[in-house]
C-alpha cells in the first residue's frame, strides 16, 4: 500500500473527493472538495493549506557545503546568505536539467534542498572530495505550504517570528505554537505564500496550529488540481511534466538545458566551473534551439472552432499534462506540455517548448486543439511568463 | 518408400524452436515433418502430469523471451497462448528478513530504500541503461550473424552495419556494453550498489544454465536479459504461460499444423541420410526413412553433428570445433506437489509475493560458494534456487487447494564425481528440501510428491546433451558468430542442405524461438548450396 | 615558484623515465619528481639487508619496447636482459617436476616422460601462442582508438588490426578470436593432460589477477605475459644482471643525457589545475613548479584523487575512476639463504634453479588458492613464483650465500578478517616459507633473513593503489580502450595538459616500457607549445 504523509490523518479525515494521487510513493489529494474550483480561489483570494511533504528533502553539512553545493547546482551558493533561499535547476555533464528544487541556507555551513526526484545518489557522487555529509530527510521532515492573500495574517497569529520582515525568498526559523519550524517565503503558486518546515512527528499539532488560526482568514486545504492550475499561471514549470530530467530520458532529444527551460537567468557562469558549466557556456554563446514560453489562446479564435460544430468553447477548467503540438502554418514549431483554463485571469493559457526561431513574445502561433474528435488549430500568442504575477508575492508590509 | 515419405523438409526435435521453424517454412507453404522422439511436444519446454491432478513444468517454467514477432506472425493467442504476469521477485534471508521487488516502481524503490537509499536511486538509473542497452543489443538477436572469416561482401556488409550499429550508440553505451560482455556479474553490479540480497537475485540471473560463478567474467550480460524482456512492453514476453510452458510449444504446434506441418510424436531420428554430401533425408530409429531437400535438426550441436551425421561427412576442423564446443550442465529441476503453501519466516502467510518468483540467493557469497561446490566435482550443499508456484498463477495446474511448485536449481554439474545415480539424486533433492525448509519450515510436511531431476535425468529423459538447457554454454567465445562456431553460425551445416535451428544456434538460450524462427527465414531466403 | 618546465613527470618508476627520455630527446625541458630517495618506483633493486640485492617489486621484466632500448641507447647505459634457461622449474606433488626450457624440443623431451601426450601437444600449441601474442604485440604499440569516434587515423588502427588477424589465416585467426576471451583452464584442457604442466602455464594467466584460472578472460592475461616472449618459449623469465633496478638506472642515464632533471625525494602533493588545464605541480614542501604539461606515471586513482583531486572532475569521470578495479593480490617475500633450497627429486644445484620456480601443481591448487581470497583471506596455499637471481648473477649476494625472492598469490589487499598489521605479515611469511619447504625442505634451515611485503606494504612502499602491481587488473574491461577508463584511453586526461604514462594505461602492467613511449609519442603528437 502506498504511504500517507505525516499529515494524512488530518487529509484523510477532510478528503470529500477522495481522489487520492500518488506523488513519488505517498497518496496525496488531488482535491478534497468535489470539484477543485473554490481551492482555486482559496489561493488567490484567502489561503490554501497545501501538504508538500512528499518533496524529496536533503541536509547538506559541512566546512565544504558550499563550495560542494557551487559545483552542484547552477545558482551562485557563495552568494547565498544564511535565511536565503535559491531556487535552481542542476545539470549533468552536459548542461542538460538532472531536477530543480529550493535551497534554503538555514546556517554557514548547513542548507537544505528540496527535489523533484530521489538525488541522494547523485548528491553523492559530486561529493567525493568535499568534507560534507548529506542525510536524505524526505521521510522525517513534512511541510506545509500556506498560499494565498491572507497567509502573512495568519502565521501572524500561530508565531512570534517577524513574518511581516520575512522577504521573498527568505527563511526564519520559528516557533509556532511550541512546535519548532523553518518558515520560508517560498511557495509553487506565484502568489504571497509561505512554506512550513517540520520534523515529521510535529506535523499533526502544526496542521492543527495553522487550520485553527487560519478559519478566520479562509483557510481552505488545497490538493494538487488547484495547484496545477495555479503553478501554470506562475509560469512554474512541473519534472515529467514540462522536461523529462536528464538522467531518466532514454533519448538525447528527451533531455533540457535550463536554457531550453526558461531558466537561463540561474545559470552563474562566472563562478567556479560547476557540473555542465563547460557545456552550458558554449551554450549560451550559440543560444539555446529550444525555448520555453507561455501561449496565450486567442479567444475569437476558439469560439470559433467550437461554433463550426454547434458548441461554445470547451474550457479546461483541469490542468491538461499532455504535449499538445504548436505550429506555424503547417510546420510544427514546437508543443505545449501543461495548459488550463486561467480562472483569474479569464484566459486559456499554456507552457510550450518553441523553437527559438518562434519564440519571441508577441509571436503569432498555432496550438492544437480537439474539437469533437478532430484535430484544429486555434491562433494563440507567445508571451513571458508569469501569466499571472501579484505585486504581493514579492512585496514587504 | 510411399509418397507419405516425401516432405519439403523434415524437422528433427519437436521443442519449441523445432516447432517454430517447422511453423515457419509451412507458412512459406513448405510440406514440413516435425518428427519428435517422445510421447509429447515441447522438449524442454513440456507440461507434464507426473503425479495426478498435478501439472509440472517438468523442465523450463517461465516463457522469458519468446519473441513478439512469432507471437505475431503465427498468431499463438489464438492457438492458445496466454502469457500470465510474474512480476514479483522475493528474496528471502537467513536473518528473517527480505527483499522484494515489486511491479510497481514505487513499492519497489520503498523496499529497497530500507535496505539502502543510494541503491533505490541506482536501481533507477541502472534500470534506465540497461533499457537502453536492451534497445541496442535487440536487432543483433534479430540477425543471421555474419562470419568474420569470410570476406564475402554479404558478410563484410554484415560487419559494416555492425560497426555502424555501435557506433552510432553513443560512447555511454558502447562503453557500457563492453563492460557488460566481459565482466562478471558481481563486478558489474558491484559499480551499482551495495545491498546484498539485490546484487545476489541479479547476478544469479547471470548464472543461469551457465558453469560459472557469479564472480566469473562473462555472466554480466545476461543481466540484459531481463530488460529485453522489458522493452516488449505490454506485449509481455515475460511471464508465466497459461497451463505451463508445455502451453507454448501445444500453441505452436497448433499454429504449425493449421499451416499444414505434419507433427508426429514417438518418431526418434537415428540418423540423417547424406548422399554426395547433401543431406536428403533421416531414418528413424523404427527403420522408417523420410525424404526431403531439407533437413533441419533442433537438436543441440552435439547430437546434431556428432550423433546425427558421420564425422565422414564434415570437415576435420569442424568436428574438432564442435567437440570442444562447451556444454557442461549445471542445473537440476525439482518439482513439488504440495498439499498447503509453503509459509515463509519473512513474510508469513498468503500474499501476493507467493505470484512472483522466490529467490533463494542471500549474499554473492552463498552463490559463489555454491559454485565452488559444483567446480570440484560436487553439487551444491546449499544451491540457489529459482522457484515459482505456478497453481498461484494459474489455478488449473493442481486440484483445488493444493498446489505445486517449480523449483530450479543450481548447482548440478552434468559430471559429478564418480557420476549421478539414483542415490546421489535423492541426495540432491534433499539438499534443496533442506535448504528451502530453512526459509519455510513448513515444506517439508507438505511435499505430496517429488519430482527430482539432475542433468543426468534431463539428458536421458530430454534429449539434452550433459542436460545443459541451453544446448551449449552462453560463454562469450560461443555467442553470436561463434554459436556454435565460427563460419557455421548462419544456420547453415558443412552438410549441404543440412540445417541447423536449436538453441545452441544465435541467439540461443530460453523460450525465444528466434533460433528456429531466423533458420527459418535463412531456409527460405538461402538458395540451396 | 621554480620553472617554468615544458614538461614534468611525476614518479620515476620505469615508464616515467621513458616518457621523460623521450620528451627530452625531442627537444623538451623536463623534470622528474621521485617521492622515494630512489628512483625505479617498481622497478627497483634494494639492498634490504647489507650486501643483499633485492628486486623489492618487480623481479622479473616483460618484453621492453625494442625501440626504447635502441632509442635511449640502454646497453650502452649498462642494460644486460638476461634470459634464463630453463624458464620455469615446477615440482609436481608427487614428486616428479616439470622443466619448460627455452628451445621447444627440448621441453617436448622433457615432457615425454610425464606425458606423451603432451609432448606432443607443446609445439602447436606453442605456436598458437606465440601467432596470439603477434597479434597482441601489435596492438601494445598503437594508441587504443576511439570506438565511437569519427577519427580516420582510429578507422585505421582498428583495420589494421583487423588485418593482422586476417593474415593468421582461417584457421588460426578463428582460434585466436575463440580463445581469448576464455578462461586458461578450459584452453589448457583442450590441449594437455598433466596437472603441474597445466597449472604452471595458467599461473601466467592468473599472475597479479584476482581471479583464478577457471575465470573467463585468464587467456588473455596469459598472452599478455608471452608478447614479444619470441618463437615457441612459454612463460619466459628475463632478467636485468645486477638487478631490475639496474634498467631504471640505465634509463635514468639516458634521460639525464637528454637534459632530463631528475630529483628524487620530492612528493608531489597535487597538481595545479587552472581553468580546466593542468599548468605545474605543488610539491610537499610547498614549493610550485610550474609546466606547460603534466605526465603523472602514477596510477588512475593516485593520479586523479590524489594528485588532482575529484572536485576538478565530472562526477561520471569520478565514478569511472572509483570503478576501476585494483583488488592487489601480490605479497613479496624476501629471503637471504646460506644455501640453496634442495628440492625432492632433484636435490643438487643445477639449471634447474636458473629460471623461476613455480609452485603451480595444477589447476585445482590454484583455483583453491584463489578460493580463499575471494572471502577475503590469504591463500592457505599460495601460488608462488620464486626467484633466485644470484645463481645466475652473483654479484646481488655475499659469497656463498643468496637472495631468493618470491611472489606469493593469493595476498587479498582487503582482509575479512583483521587487516594486514605485522602479525598477519609474519603469518604470511609463514604461509610461504611453510608451502615452499613442502618442495624444499631444507628450506628453513638455511633461511638467515626474511623480509616480506603484503599488498598494504606494497601500497604504502611503492605507491600502488590497493598494492596492485599492474596499476589495475588486466582484466578485459580494463584493458584496451578501456584502460585507464573509458573514454580517455589516450594518455589524455580530461584535464588539458595532463597526461598518462604508467601502467594503468594501456597495454598495462609489466616491465615493458609500452605505456611510457607510447605516451610520449601522444604527447609529442599534441604539440611542443
Amino acid at each position: 500500500m502506498l504511504r500517507g504523509t505525516p499529515f494524512h490523518s488530518r487529509t484523510s479525515a477532510l478528503c470529500q473527493a477522495r481522489n487520492w494521487r500518488r506523488w513519488a510513493g505517498y497518496v496525496t489529494a488531488g482535491s478534497y472538495e468535489l470539484t477543485h474550483e473554490r481551492e482555486y480561489y482559496a489561493i488567490r483570494s484567502a489561503a490554501a493549506l497545501i501538504d508538500v511533504s512528499p518533496l524529496f528533502k536533503y541536509m547538506i553539512r559541512g566546512p565544504d557545503a558550499v563550495r560542494f553545493l557551487d559545483r552542484v547546482v547552477t545558482r551562485d551558493v557563495s552568494r547565498c546568505a544564511e535565511n536565503q533561499v535559491l531556487y535552481t535547476p542542476w545539470c549533468d555533464e552536459s548542461g542538460k536539467v538532472v531536477d530543480d528544487g529550493t535551497l534554503a541556507r538555514l546556517g554557514e555551513e548547513k542548507f537544505r534542498l528540496t527535489a523533484a526526484e530521489p538525488n541522494l545518489r547523485w548528491l553523492h557522487d559530486n561529493a567525493v572530495g568535499f568534507d560534507v555529509t548529506i542525510d536524505d530527510i524526505s521521510d522525517s521532515t513534512a511541510a506545509l505550504a500556506l498560499q494565498g492573500p491572507t497567509s502573512r495574517e495568519i502565521l501572524k497569529c500561530v508565531t512570534d517570528a517577524d513574518v511581516d520582515a520575512l522577504r521573498f525568498f527568505r527563511s526564519t526559523p520559528a516557533d509556532v505554537r511550541g512546535i519548532p519550524v523553518t518558515i520560508s517565503r517560498t511557495g509553487y503558486t506565484g502568489d504571497l505564500g509561505y512554506e512550513i518546515w517540520v520534523d515529521a512527528e510535529n506535523a499533526e499539532p502544526l496542521w492543527d496550529a495553522v487550520i485553527d488560526a487560519g478559519t478566520s482568514y479562509g483557510i481552505t486545504p488545497v490538493g494538487m488540481l488547484a495547484l496545477d492550475v495555479a503553478r501554470i499561471e506562475a509560469g512554474l514549470i512541473l519534472i515529467d511534466v514540462d522536461y523529462v530530467p536528464a538522467r531518466r530520458a532514454l533519448i538525447e532529444s528527451r533531455k533540457s538545458s535550463p536554457f531550453e527551460l526558461g531558466l537561463g537567468w540561474t545559470v552563474k557562469l562566472d563562478k567556479e566551473s560547476f557540473v555542465g558549466s563547460g557545456a552550458l557556456s558554449k551554450e549560451r554563446q550559440d543560444g539555446p534551439t529550444w525555448e520555453l514560453r507561455g501561449l496565450e489562446v486567442d479567444w475569437i479564435a476558439l469560439e470559433k472552432v467550437y461554433a463550426e460544430v454547434g458548441l461554445p468553447p470547451q474550457l479546461p477548467t483541469v490542468a491538461w499534462r499532455t504535449s499538445v503540438p504548436v505550429y506555424d502554418g503547417g510546420r510544427q514549431i514546437g508543443y505545449a506540455t501543461s495548459g488550463c483554463w486561467s480562472p483569474i485571469l479569464k484566459k486559456y493559457i499554456a507552457l510550450a517548448h518553441l523553437h527559438a526561431s518562434h519564440s519571441r513574445p508577441g509571436t503569432d502561433v498555432y496550438m492544437e486543439v480537439t474539437v469533437e474528435h478532430q484535430r484544429r488549430k486555434a491562433k494563440a500568442r507567445v508571451v513571458e511568463t508569469p501569466f499571472f504575477n501579484p505585486e504581493r508575492k514579492r512585496a514587504t508590509t | 518408400m510411399t509418397a507419405g515419405h516425401r516432405f519439403d523438409a523434415i524437422v528433427i526435435g519437436g521443442g519449441h524452436n523445432g516447432l517454430v521453424n517447422a511453423a515457419y517454412l509451412a507458412m512459406a507453404g513448405k510440406r514440413v515433418v516435425v518428427l519428435e522422439k517422445r510421447h509429447v511436444l515441447g522438449g524442454a519446454a513440456v507440461t507434464e502430469e507426473i503425479y495426478p491432478g498435478f501439472k509440472y513444468c517438468v523442465c523450463s517454467y517461465v516463457v522469458s523471451l519468446l519473441r513478439p514477432e512469432i507471437i505475431r506472425d503465427l498468431d499463438l493467442p489464438r492457438h492458445g497462448l496466454e502469457i500470465l504476469p510474474l512480476e514479483s521477485t522475493l528474496t528471502p534471508l537467513p536473518d528473517g528478513d527480505h527483499l522484494v521487488r515489486w511491479a510497481d516502481h514505487d513499492q519497489t524503490r520503498r523496499e529497497l530504500y530500507r535496505h539502502s537509499p543510494r541503491d533505490a536511486e541506482a536501481y533507477d538509473d541502472f534500470g534506465k541503461l540497461m533499457y537502453q542497452l536492451a534497445v541496442a543489443v535487440k536487432p543483433i538477436l534479430a540477425m543471421v550473424p555474419p562470419d568474420p572469416t569470410s570476406l564475402s561482401p554479404k558478410d563484410l556488409l554484415g560487419f559494416a552495419r555492425l560497426a555502424r550499429h555501435f557506433r552510432g550508440l553513443g560512447e555511454e553505451q558502447f562503453h557500457a556494453l563492453f563492460k557488460l560482455m566481459t565482466m562478471s556479474a558481481a563486478d558489474y553490479l558491484d559499480e551499482w550498489f551495495e545491498t546484498e540480497p539485490l546484487k545476489a537475485t541479479m547476478s544469479a540471473s547471470g548464472i543461469i544454465g551457465t558453469f560459472l560463478g557469479p564472480r566469473s567474467p562473462g555472466t554480466a550480460y545476461v543481466l540484459l536479459h531481463h530488460y529485453l524482456g522489458e522493452i516488449d512492453g505490454a506485449m509481455r514476453a515475460w511471464g508465466f504461460a497459461r497451463g505451463g510452458t508445455g502451453a507454448v510449444s501445444e500453441s505452436i504446434a497448433s499454429a504449425a499444423r493449421r499451416f499444414g506441418a505434419d507433427i508426429r510424436t514417438e518418431a526418434g531420428v537415428a540418423q540423417v541420410i547424406v548422399k554426395n554430401g547433401k543431406a536428403v533425408g533421416v531414418a528413424l530409429e523404427n527403420g522408417d526413412e523420410f525424404r526431403a531437400p531439407v533437413v533441419v535438426s533442433a537438436l543441440d550441436p552435439k547430437r546434431t553433428f556428432l550423433q546425427m551425421v558421420e564425422p565422414k561427412d564434415l570437415p576435420d576442423d569442424f568436428v574438432d570445433a564442435i567437440r570442444r564446443f562447451k556444454i557442461r550442465g549445471s542445473s537440476g529441476k525439482v518439482n513439488l506437489a504440495l498439499s498447503e503453501l509453503p509459509d515463509f519466516t519473512c513474510l508469513p502467510g498468503v500474499g501476493p509475493h507467493l505470484r512472483g518468483a522466490i529467490s533463494i540467493s542471500p549474499s554473492v557469497d552463498y552463490l559463489e560458494r555454491a559454485y565452488d561446490d559444483a567446480k570440484y566435482g560436487a553439487f551444491s550443499r546449499r544451491p540457489y534456487m529459482d522457484i515459482i508456484i505456478p497453481s498461484m498463477i494459474d489455478p488449473g495446474m493442481a486440484p483445488p487447494g493444493k498446489h505445486v511448485m517449480s523449483i530450479f536449481v543450481q548447482y548440478a554439474p552434468s559430471d559429478l564425481d564418480g557420476g549421478w545415480d539414483e542415490t546421489k539424486r535423492e541426495a540432491f533433492g534433499d539438499a534443496v528440501i533442506d535448504t528451502l525448509a530453512e526459509y519455510a519450515p513448513n515444506l517439508p510436511g507438505a511435499i505430496l510428491h517429488r519430482q527430482v531431476l539432475t542433468p543426468w535425468d534431463i539428458e536421458r529423459e530430454m534429449g539434452l546433451t550433459q542436460g545443459n538447457i541451453f544446448h551449449g554454454e552462453l560463454t562469450l567465445q560461443q555467442l553470436f558468430c561463434m554459436r556454435p562456431t565460427v563460419g557455421w553460425a548462419d544456420f547453415t551445416t558443412p552438410v549441404r542442405n543440412y540445417y541447423q535451428c536449436g538453441s545452441g544456434t544465435h541467439p540461443g538460450g530460453g523460450i525465444t524461438g528466434a533460433s528456429g524462427r531466423l533458420a527459418a527465414l535463412k531456409i527460405l531466403g538461402g538458395r540451396p548450396r | 615558484m621554480t620553472g617554468p618546465y615544458d614538461a614534468i613527470v611525476i614518479g620515476a618508476g620505469h615508464n616515467g623515465l621513458v616518457t621523460a627520455a623521450y620528451l627530452g630527446r625531442a627537444g623538451l625541458k623536463v623534470l622528474v619528481l621521485e617521492r622515494r630517495e630512489v628512483i625505479g618506483g617498481a622497478a627497483v633493486t634494494e639492498q634490504v639487508f647489507p650486501g643483499f640485492k633485492f628486486d623489492t617489486a618487480a623481479h622479473r621484466i616483460g618484453a621492453l619496447h625494442p625501440a626504447v632500448v635502441r632509442d635511449l641507447d640502454l646497453k650502452r647505459h649498462g642494460l644486460e636482459v638476461v634470459h634464463a634457461d630453463p624458464t620455469v622449474f615446477a615440482p609436481a606433488s608427487d614428486g616428479r617436476h616439470l622443466l619448460l626450457w627455452r628451445d621447444p624440443k627440448r621441453t617436448v623431451e622433457a615432457l615425454r616422460e610425464m606425458s606423451p601426450a603432451d609432448a606432443e601437444a607443446w609445439i602447436p600449441f606453442s605456436e598458437l601462442i606465440g601467432k596470439a601474442a603477434a597479434v597482441l604485440r601489435a596492438a601494445w604499440s598503437a594508441t587504443p582508438p576511439e570506438v565511437t569516434g569519427n577519427d580516420p587515423r582510429d578507422l585505421w588502427s582498428v583495420v589494421k588490426l583487423g588485418v593482422g588477424l586476417r593474415r593468421l589465416g582461417k584457421r588460426d585467426m578463428v582460434e585466436v578470436m575463440r580463445i581469448l576471451p576464455m578462461a586458461v583452464s578450459e584452453l589448457l584442457g583442450d590441449w594437455f593432460e598433466s596437472d603441474v604442466l597445466k597449472g604452471t602455464l595458467a599461473a601466467a594467466g592468473i599472475a597479479g589477477m584476482f581471479q583464478g584460472p577457471m575465470a573467463a578472460g585468464t587467456v588473455y592475461a596469459f598472452l599478455h605475459h608471452h608478447v614479444g616472449a619470441g618463437g615457441g618459449v612459454l612463460r619466459p623469465t628475463a632478467r636485468v644482471r645486477g638487478g631490475v633496478g639496474e634498467l631504471t638506472r640505465a634509463l635514468a642515464v639516458a634521460a639525464r643525457g637528454h637534459g632530463v632533471d631528475i630529483r628524487t625525494s620530492q612528493p608531489v602533493e597535487r597538481v595545479i589545475v587552472k581553468d580546466g588545464r593542468a599548468t605545474g605541480v605543488v610539491l610537499s614542501s610547498g614549493e610550485e613548479v610550474a609546466a606547460a604539461r603534466v605526465v603523472s606515471n602514477a596510477d588512475p586513482r593516485r593520479t586523479f584523487f590524489d594528485l588532482v583531486g575529484p572536485t576538478e572532475l565530472d562526477p561520471e569521470f569520478v565514478r569511472k575512476v572509483t570503478n576501476i578495479r585494483f583488488k592487489g593480490v601480490c605479497a613479496k617475500v624476501h629471503l637471504v639463504l646460506g644455501e640453496l633450497p634442495r628440492f625432492s627429486g632433484v636435490p643438487e644445484a643445477g639449471p634447474h634453479l636458473n629460471g623461476v620456480i613455480s609452485i603451480s601443481p595444477s589447476l585445482e591448487y590454484l583455483e583453491r588458492a584463489y578460493d580463499d581470497a575471494k572471502y577475503g583471506a590469504a591463500s592457505r596455499r599460495p601460488y608462488l613464483e620464486v626467484s633466485i637471481p644470484s645463481v645466475t648473477d652473483p654479484d646481488v649476494a655475499e659469497s656463498g650465500k643468496h637472495v631468493m625472492s618470491i611472489v606469493a598469490q593469493y595476498a587479498p589487499y582487503r582482509l575479512k578478517e583483521g587487516e594486514w598489521d605485522a602479525a598477519a605479515r609474519e603469518r604470511l611469511g609463514d604461509a610461504v616459507v611453510g608451502t615452499l619447504s613442502e618442495y624444499a625442505p631444507n628450506l628453513e634451515s638455511a633461511i638467515l633473513h626474511r623480509h616480506v611485503l603484503t599488498p598494504l606494504d606494497l601500497e604504502e612502499t611503492y605507491g600502488l593503489s590497493e598494492g596492485n602491481i599492474y596499476h589495475g587488473e588486466h582484466t578485459l574491461d580494463q584493458l584496451f580502450f578501456m584502460r585507464p577508463v573509458p573514454g580517455s584511453a589516450r594518455y589524455r586526461t580530461p584535464i588539458e595538459g595532463l597526461y598518462l604514462c604508467g601502467a594503468g594505461t594501456h597495454p598495462g602492467g609489466g616491465v615493458t616500457g609500452f605505456p611510457g613511449y607510447n605516451a610520449a609519442r601522444e604527447i609529442l603528437r599534441d604539440g611542443k607549445g
